[in-house]
C-alpha cells in the first residue's frame, strides 16, 4: 500500500501496454507482453493480493507468454502494423 | 516544496488514479482489438482488456493498511494451544462455541484486505489463459489454411475473386 | 476504419472516465464493497468455522465450491479443444515419425535444468499442499508442475518429455482430477447431506466438523491440481508442435 510504489507501477503498465501492440516483431511484442505480466502481477502484490499475484506470476508470465512464442514460432514473425 | 507536491498527488491524483488507469488499459486493448490487422496483436489486445478488468476489482478489495489476507499465528504457544484446544473439540463432538476458553480472538475486519474481490479474480485469470490457449491454436488453423495471419489479407482471400 | 475506431474508444473512454468520479476512494474502509455483510462474514467467521487460516483457499474451495469446480471444467475443455482443433487425421500430408535423435537445448542448459526441476517439483506439490496456511493452493501449484514439465521439453526435447507424460497420461490425469472434485461432492450427497457440504463427511474424516471441512479442501485442491498440470503440459505440447507432436521448439 505504499502509493509512490503504485503509482510508478501504474504509468510503467500503460508504456509497456502501447510498446507490446506497436512492436512490429511478434517475437518482441510477445516478449515485451511477458514484462507486462510481470509488472502487474508486482503491482497485485503491493496492493495485498498474494494469491492473485502468484496466479499471474504463475499463469501469466510463464505459461501464457511460452505457448504465445510457440505460436510465433510456428507461424510468421513478422507483422505489417 | 516537495512535501506541498506529495501532499497534493496524494490527496488528488492517489484516490482515483487506480481507476484512471484501468479505464485507459482497457480503452488501449478495445482500440487493439478492433484496430489491428495482425491476429497475434488482437490477441494480446485482448489480454491486456482482460487483466485491465482484474485491476479493477483488485483494487476495489484494498483497505488502507491492512494486512495480506491470511491469518498469521505466531510462535509455538499458539501451535500448543491449538492441539489442546482441537482434542476437546474432537471429545465434545465438534461444537464450535466454548465461551471464555476460545483461542479464536475476536478479528478486526479492517486489518485484513477483503478476500472476496481474489477469489473472483482468481477464476478470471485462469478463464482467460484458457481462452488465449484456444485463440492461439485457431490462429495456427488460419494460417495454416490462408498463408497470413493479417486481416485484410485473409478477407481479399475469402471474397468471391480470390481462391476458397 | 481505423477513424470510426478511434471515435468510439475515446466517446466510451470519456463515458468510463466520468463515472469515476463517483467512486469511493482507494482503500477507503467505508465504501460498500468492503463494509458489505458477506465480506466482514469471510474475514471474521472462516477461520472459527474452517480451521483455515488463509481466507482466499477457504472461499474459493468451500464457501465457493460450485465456481471452482466449472472453473476446473473450463481448463478440461479448452485443452480438449486446443486438441480438437489443430489435430488431423487422415493422410493430407506425410507425418514424420518421432524423431529419436531430438536433442533439445546445449549442454549448458540441459544440465542446469537437469539439477534444478526436482527442487522445483517439490516445491511445486509443496504448494499444493501448503494452500491452507500460505499464499497458494491448487492452481498455482498445479501451474507450477506442469511448467516444469514445459522446461523439461524445452531442454532435453519434446519426446524425452513425453515420455514422461505421454498424451494418453495427460488425458487421464485431467479427467481424473475432475473426477475426484465432482466425486467428493457426490461423496457429500452419499452422506446424506447437499452436494459438496463438506460437514456431511463429519463421520468418516477425523477430527471434528471443521476439521472435516478443512480435509475435503486438501482433496479437491489436489484434483484441481492434477487438472492443470495435465492440461498445461498438453497446452504446450499441441501448440508448439501443430497437433502432430513430433519435434518441440
Amino acid at each position: 500500500m505504499i502509493w509512490q510504489f503504485d503509482i510508478i507501477i501504474l504509468i510503467f503498465l500503460v508504456v509497456t501496454a502501447v510498446i507490446a501492440l506497436r512492436v512490429k516483431d511478434l517475437l518482441g511484442a510477445s516478449m515485451v507482453f511477458g514484462i507486462y505480466s510481470f509488472l502487474i502481477c508486482l503491482l497485485w502484490a503491493e496492493m495485498g493480493a498474494v494469491d492473485v499475484a502468484f496466479t499471474e506470476a504463475a499463469v501469466g508470465a510463464g505459461v501464457s507468454t511460452v505457448i504465445m512464442i510457440a505460436t510465433v514460432f510456428s507461424t510468421t514473425r513478422r507483422s505489417k502494423d | 516544496m516537495d512535501i506541498i507536491i506529495a501532499s497534493f498527488l496524494e490527496d488528488s491524483i492517489v484516490p482515483k488514479f487506480n481507476y484512471w488507469i484501468y479505464v485507459i488499459l482497457m480503452m488501449i486493448g478495445l482500440y487493439a482489438m478492433i484496430t489491428k490487422n495482425n491476429l497475434i496483436k488482437k490477441l494480446i489486445g485482448m489480454a491486456i482488456f482482460q487483466t485491465a478488468i482484474i485491476l479493477l476489482y483488485v483494487s476495489v478489495g484494498v483497505k488502507a493498511d491492512a494486512n495480506i489476507p491470511i491469518i498469521s499465528h505466531h510462535g509455538e504457544k499458539d501451535h500448543v494451544e491449538h492441539a489442546q484446544n482441537e482434542n476437546l473439540d474432537s471429545a465434545s463432538e465438534g461444537s464450535s462455541h466454548h465461551g471464555s476458553k476460545k483461542e479464536y480472538h475476536v478479528i478486526d475486519k479492517n486489518k485484513f484486505a477483503n478476500p472476496l474481490p481474489h477469489v473472483l479474480m482468481l477464476t478470471a485469470i485462469v478463464v482467460g489463459v484458457s481462452t488465449l490457449g484456444l485463440a492461439l491454436a485457431i490462429s495456427q488453423k488460419v494460417h495454416g489454411s490462408f498463408g497470413t495471419l493479417e486481416e485484410d489479407e485473409i478477407l481479399d482471400q475469402l471474397r468471391p475473386g480470390g481462391h476458397d | 476504419m481505423k477513424f470510426f475506431g478511434l471515435l468510439s474508444v475515446i466517446i466510451v473512454g470519456f463515458l468510463l472516465l466520468s463515472a469515476t468520479k463517483d467512486f469511493p476512494n482507494w482503500g477507503d474502509e467505508d465504501s460498500p464493497a468492503n463494509s458489505g455483510p458477506v465480506s466482514s462474514f469471510y474475514i471474521e467467521k472462516t477461520e472459527e468455522k474452517t480451521k483455515v487460516p488463509n481466507m482466499v483457499t477457504a472461499v474459493l474451495a468451500d464457501y465457493r465450491g460450485y465456481d471452482t469446480m466449472f472453473e476446473t471444467v473450463v481448463i478440461f475443455i479448452a485443452g480438449i479443444g486446443i486438441i480438437a482443433v489443430l489435430r488431423t487425421y487422415g493422410n493430407n500430408e506425410s507425418i514424420p515419425k518421432n524423431q529419436v535423435g531430438d536433442e533439445g537445448a546445449g549442454l549448458l542448459a540441459r544440465m542446469t535444468c537437469s539439477l534444478i526441476l526436482p527442487f522445483i517439483q517439490l516445491f511445486a506439490l509443496y504448494v499444493v499442499a501448503h494452500g491452507h496456511h500460505s499464499p497458494g493452493g491448487g492452481f498455482q501449484g498445479g501451474v507450477m508442475l506442469g511448467a516444469s514439465y514445459i522446461l523439461l521439453a524445452l531442454a532435453y526435447g519434446l519426446a524425452r518429455a513425453k515420455s514422461c507424460f505421454s498424451e494418453k497420461r495427460t488425458l487421464v490425469f485431467a479427467a481424473l482430477g475432475i473426477f475426484i472434485y465432482v466425486g467428493w461432492g457426490v461423496l457429500c450427497l452419499v452422506m446424506g447431506s447437499e452436494f459438496l457440504n463438506y460437514s456431511a463427511l463429519d463421520s468418516i474424516l477425523p477430527g471434528g466438523v471443521e476439521m472435516a471441512r478443512s480435509h475435503s479442501m486438501l482433496a479437491v485442491e489436489i484434483g484441481v491440481a492434477l487438472t492443470v498440470t495435465a492440461i498445461m503440459f498438453s497446452m504446450f505440447s499441441n501448440l508448439s508442435t501443430k497437433g502432430r507432436l513430433d519435434k518441440g521448439l
